[in-house]
């Protein structure tokens, strides 16, 4: 198989103007006899859908929660970045296209990002018109923050709960398209089956979670936007509903997975405190802004954190990243997170943490320069950081709020215990220029495909993503596929493709209730995480990646004899929803170990053990792996994988820096 | 890591909207650290062992902003916490050897889908009869183009943080769901971006409302007092006059 | 003007509003009774009272009074029926006492027990004030002599008293409550409405029932 991502011709910043003012259209008339499937609501999957019922297509739309608005984008809590330039910092389109793909460690596509930096500014007016309440300087205009692996402000954000605010806004409009009949809302129904006919995808088999029945949606294409499988890792950032069962699904109908390996592992999340641990809390990486990373300059220092002074804490990030500091990009926070603790400087009781302390800042910026504004002159210590502690909450209240609910500790008095936890996974369905996958008429939109964050995703950029794919980039190249469909009557959902994929579900279901062993579904799912985290996580090897595949295979193979599901199938039951996303997970997990295993260098949120510099950096292998890799599944856990390579005509390559 | 805490659980169980519920009482082994969702999956997983059903319960992002919790703890939604959802509630707000009564959201604008777990689909269906601003894809203009003062901007920010777990309804002695769509309303008519459809959108939610099956308001403050996201009562103030304004221009 | 009466909002308004010319009213009455203290065997009190009985234009404003009485209890267990219905199945523990005051909660019963109250006092007094009957008001025996009379009756100072509480608790919460159902909310009014409705529950109620007590301990003649 070739793999052709279809990227137009010509100059870089003209392929995207050049490709929307010649790509086909679809007249008004036509469109309405037109139908489109949307799995996921969330940025991607509301922001594409209510784009699309505006233009006049008839829209199905699926999430698995009980409503739209529960989506996983709503916990973003940073950013959205924009190439706006509002701050006069010398930002531009191409300044934040060529953050993107340094970010990226130089694995993402140039044309795709270049457009992604484009649309960026039409993101933020279109979020404004809808609505939605960004923060505002006193003079009315809109405000804006750093993030990390960046030198500009050009983060617009909600308090920490910018995602919410996006996706509310996206809701509405989907709601707003719902009300006028242009789309129907399948609420609490999950996609478990790709219906394909003559090659091009034509449907979905979904499931109703309240009654279980199975139901046949014909759509002349199919968009998903069901987000990342970080749950692979059981312990994410992710929601306990996140999955990758439609998308992996797809993939076993034809759709290339690339890049699987590919995750994020985020550096400030709140670090794991016991074994019934169902999910960690991310505290955002604007957080970094004002908090400074330390761990004691002892090994197994037990004091605490306030009485251990200033000259014997190691600031790591500030020594060994002066340029970036606190702000270097979330991958390499997170290995060097790993790294202290691992040598034995970790804090905490169990001593896999970090401190993020805003003392500093509270006292030094913010303090002062409120005492200043204030005329308070020759302010004490307590007046500083009593007037910083204002401007502080303002900033970051909510995340401190959740800190203190979680840990019962007060973030303003003692620094915060952090660790890296897998938060987003870069990897995913393989999608051309256009977003569709190999499958024709198939579309992956948001963290649901794998193009534009390469091996490591910037700050505030999937927000930023997910709402590109769908309010800008969608709209326009779906037409290029949908123009040739005008002639496509509706398939009646008795066609044999739809029995066929209905009953393949069907005794799908009827095997995994069948099995009555003893262990839960949960029990697997802790499992196969703790092989993936232990083994294919922040620090990869040969021989782990080997013994994981082994592991995996067995568990997979112990969950189909020994799985527990309590409950029938005909009815509301949690337990075989988990078990059905648990069992693709089963299979991701060994898929993405081959893909780690594959890629012999280290890059990004990718880290061979093989492959680092004397001082424990990244290592690239520019010459072999400038490419992306893309498998093809072959059946019964067997994969053949395919290369696009990535050619880099704009930005040179070069060795990643943040020294 | 705390001490392990022993809580007896008096859970609401359902089958389906067409049976009738009761409670099942149970014993589980916590950890103050636990969120109290934790505690359920700790019971679940016992209830699994045992070849007993598992507790069907809404839940999602864990992190209190999904809104997809949805228990009443003790009489109260979320639980006895001020500000928190039910999967920020940590065990460490019990002591050992508690009584914890489970229920479900009740109202009936909120059918019991099983266990504890309810349909909400009335809040989506009164957001999608007027809950947004008429703005297509494509048509908005530059954002620094709108000034709005930070004031309004962050008093419609405190609105629009509401996160449609339903609290205010299961709390309101009248099912109200006044708090909810005053919440909507006052975010988009502080705006200058929602002022224009003002008056036809807040005629259309709150008929929705009605025609939900929500009761009406009786300014008690049990919504805005159990509020996770602390939406403050205010809201259901502007809700009032908005509605009255433009029922005075005849709309 | 039908979704006064039909949409959740515009029954609300119906209350607020007929409530707050119910507050009004109140005040005036709280007043005229006051006068009952200048202790003067009733003279004052006497001629306020004639003149709001005779006053064509106070007339007026009493049937205009009677017909927003009638509605603001219509309406009000109107409203406490079909609220009620809203919530077919109930809960095990109610936690209602830790987000909200037990008063607030109980507007239909206290209004009850008012209306209660309020069929006995009508009777009492303004019968007997509007209406030319038989043992009625006249120039020898004034309203005033009328209340002297009815007081001596130790039950029904107690059923005095007991509907002023009532009044309290209800006004503690109906004051307020108008003014946030009418819309009001200021950052500064506001927490100002509050504490005048906190005072007039007390003060005007306070007022209220000490004369039937003073009035059967002989403190007044």
């Amino acid at each position: 198989m070739k793999l052709d991502s279809r990227i137009p011709q010509g100059e870089l910043s003209n392929k995207w103007t050049e490709y929307k003012s010649s790509v086909p259209l679809v007249n008004p008339a036509n469109k309405r006899n037109i139908n489109i499937i949307v799995v996921g609501t969330g940025l991607a999957g509301a922001s594409a859908a209510s784009t699309l019922a505006e233009m006049g297509y008839k829209v199905s739309a699926f999430c698995f929660q009980d409503s739209p608005r529960r989506a996983h984008s709503i916990a973003a809590q940073g950013g959205i970045n924009a190439a706006k330039n509002y701050q006069n910092d010398g930002d531009s389109v191409y300044r934040l296209f060529y953050d993107t793909i340094k970010g990226g460690d130089y694995r993402s596509r140039e044309g795709n990002v270049h457009r992604l930096a484009e649309v960026s500014t039409n993101i933020i007016d279109q979020c404004v018109a809808q609505g939605v309440p960004f923060a505002r300087e006193y003079g009315g205009t809109l405000s804006n923050r750093s993030f990390g692996g960046t030198q500009v402000q050009r983060t617009f954000y909600a308090a920490g709960q910018t995602g919410q605010q996006l996706l509310l806004g996206a809701y509405s409009a989907l709601e707003r398209q719902v009300g006028l009949g242009n789309v129907t809302m399948y609420s609490r129904h999950e996609m478990i089956e790709l219906v394909k006919i003559d090659g091009k995808a034509r449907g979905i088999i979904a499931r109703n979670l309240v009654t279980g029945e199975l139901e046949r949606h014909f759509g002349h294409a199919v968009l998903l936007c069901t987000g990342g499988y970080g749950n692979v890792f059981y312990l994410s950032t992710n929601a306990m509903g996140s999955n990758v069962t439609a998308a992996w699904k797809a993939h076993k109908n034809g759709a290339l997975m690339a890049n699987p390996c590919f995750t994020q592992i985020h550096p400030t999340c709140i670090p794991v405190s016991g074994h019934y641990q169902s999910k960690l809390t991310l505290m955002s990486e604007s957080l970094r802004n004002d908090g400074r990373i330390w761990v004691p300059k002892e090994k197994d220092d037990n004091r605490a954190p306030n009485d251990i002074p200033e000259e014997e804490r190691d600031y790591y990030l500030e020594r060994r990243y002066p340029a970036f500091g606190n702000l270097v990009p979330r991958d390499i926070a997170s290995r060097a997170a790993k790294e202290r603790c691992d040598a034995g400087y970790g804090v905490g009781p169990s001593k896999m943490a970090v401190y993020l302390d805003f003392k500093y800042n509270m006292k030094e910026k913010y303090g002062r320069a409120e005492a200043t504004k204030r005329g308070i002159s020759n302010p004490d210590d307590a007046t500083l950081v009593e007037l910083g502690k204002e401007l502080i909450k303002e900033k970051y209240g909510n995340l401190f709020d959740m800190y203190k609910q979680i840990t019962d500790e007060d973030p303003y008095e003692v620094p915060m215990r952090i660790y890296p936890a897998v938060h987003y996974t870069m990897g995913g369905l393989w999608v051309d220029y256009e977003l569709q996958t190999t499958v024709p008429g198939l579309y992956a939109l948001g963290e649901a495909n794998f193009s534009d964050h390469g091996a490591n995703r910037l700050g505030a950029s999937a927000l930023m993503q997910g709402l590109a794919d769908g309010y800008f980039v969608i709209p326009y190249t779906i037409g290029n596929y949908l123009s040739k469909e005008i002639h496509t009557k509706p398939i009646p959902t008795d066609h044999e493709a739809f029995v066929t994929a209905e009953n393949n579900a069907k005794e799908r279901i009827k095997n995994l209730m069948g099995i009555q062993g003893k262990r839960s579904v949960e029990s697997y799912h802790r499992e196969l995480g703790k092989i993936m985290w232990d083994k294919c996580g922040m620090a990869r090897s040969e021989k782990g990646l080997k013994e994981a595949i082994e592991e995996i295979k067995a568990l997979r193979e112990d969950f189909y004899k020994n799985v527990r599901i309590p409950g029938s199938a005909d009815e509301f039951n949690p337990e075989l929803d988990k078990a059905g996303r648990v069992a693709d997970f089963l299979e991701l997990g060994e898929l993405m170990c081959h893909d780690a295993l594959n890629r012999n260098e280290s890059c990004g949120g990718h880290f061979r053990e093989e492959y680092q510099t004397e001082e424990g950096e990244a290592m690239r292998n520019d010459n072999d792996y400038t490419c992306v890799f893309a498998w093809e599944n072959k059946g019964e856990n067997n994969w053949e994988v395919h290369r696009e390579e990535l050619n880099y005509e704009n930005i040179k390559i070069q060795q990643r820096s943040y020294k | 890591m705390g001490n392990s805490m022993k809580i007896n659980l008096k859970v609401w169980r359902q089958k389906n909207q067409n049976t009738s519920g009761s409670f099942e009482t149970y014993s589980v082994e916590a950890s103050p650290d636990m969120s109290f969702l934790e505690m359920f999956d700790v019971l679940n997983e016992q209830l699994i062992e045992e070849g007993k059903e598992p507790v069907a319960f809404d839940h999602d992002c864990r992190e209190g902003i999904c809104g997809m919790c949805s228990m009443v703890i003790n009489g109260r939604p979320h639980g006895p916490k001020q500000g928190v959802t039910t999967c920020q509630l940590h065990m460490r707000s019990f002591k050992d050897g508690d009584t914890v009564v489970v229920e479900p959201w009740r109202s009936n604008a909120f059918p019991i889908v099983k266990d504890l777990s309810v349909d909400r689909g009335a809040f989506d269906r009164i957001i999608s009869s007027g809950g947004f601003v008429s703005v297509n894809t494509g048509s908005a203009v530059d954002a620094n183009s709108i000034l709005i003062p930070k004031e309004t901007a962050d008093t419609a920010f405190e609105a629009a943080t509401c996160i449609g777990c339903g609290a205010c309804v299961s709390a309101c002695k009248n099912a109200s769901a006044m708090l909810f769509v005053g919440a909507k309303v006052t975010q988009l008519s502080e705006l200058p971006q929602g002022k224009v459809e003002r008056e036809s959108r807040v005629v259309a939610m709150v008929n929705q409302m009605d025609a939900e099956g929500f009761g009406a308001c009786s300014n008690t403050g049990a919504c805005a007092a159990e509020c996770p996201k602390e939406i403050p009562l205010s809201v259901i103030a502007n809700l009032n006059r908005e509605y009255y304004k433009a029922k005075l221009n005849g709309k | 003007m039908s979704f006064l009466f039909s949409s959740s909002l515009g029954r609300k308004l119906v209350m607020a509003v007929t409530g707050v010319s119910l507050i009004a009213f109140l005040l005036v009455h709280c007043l005229i009774n006051a006068m009952v203290f200048f202790n003067d065997g009733g003279a004052t009190f006497n001629v306020a009272a004639e003149f709001m009985s005779a006053n064509w234009f106070i007339r007026t404003m009493e049937i205009g009074l009677f017909a927003g009485l009638l509605l603001h209890i219509a309406q009000g267990l109107w409203l406490v029926g079909d609220n009620q219905k809203k919530r077919k199945s109930r809960y095990q523990i109610n936690g209602g006492s830790a987000n909200s005051t037990w008063y607030s909660r109980s507007m239909g019963l206290l209004g009850t027990i008012i209306l209660i109250f309020l069929v006995l006092h009508l009777k009492h007094f303004w019968v007997v004030s509007r209406f030319e009957i038989p043992h009625g008001i006249t120039e020898e025996h004034t309203l005033f002599h009328e209340m002297i009379e009815i007081f001596e009756n130790p039950i029904a100072v107690i059923v005095y008293v007991l509907g002023c509480i009532s009044l309290s608790y209800h006004l503690l919460h109906g004051f307020s409550s108008a003014f946030q159902t009418l819309g009001v909310n200021h950052k500064s009014y506001t927490p100002l409405i509050k504490s005048l409705g906190v005072g007039f529950s007390i003060v005007v109620p306070l007022i209220f029932a000490a004369i039937p007590v003073v009035m059967h301990l002989g403190l007044i003649k």
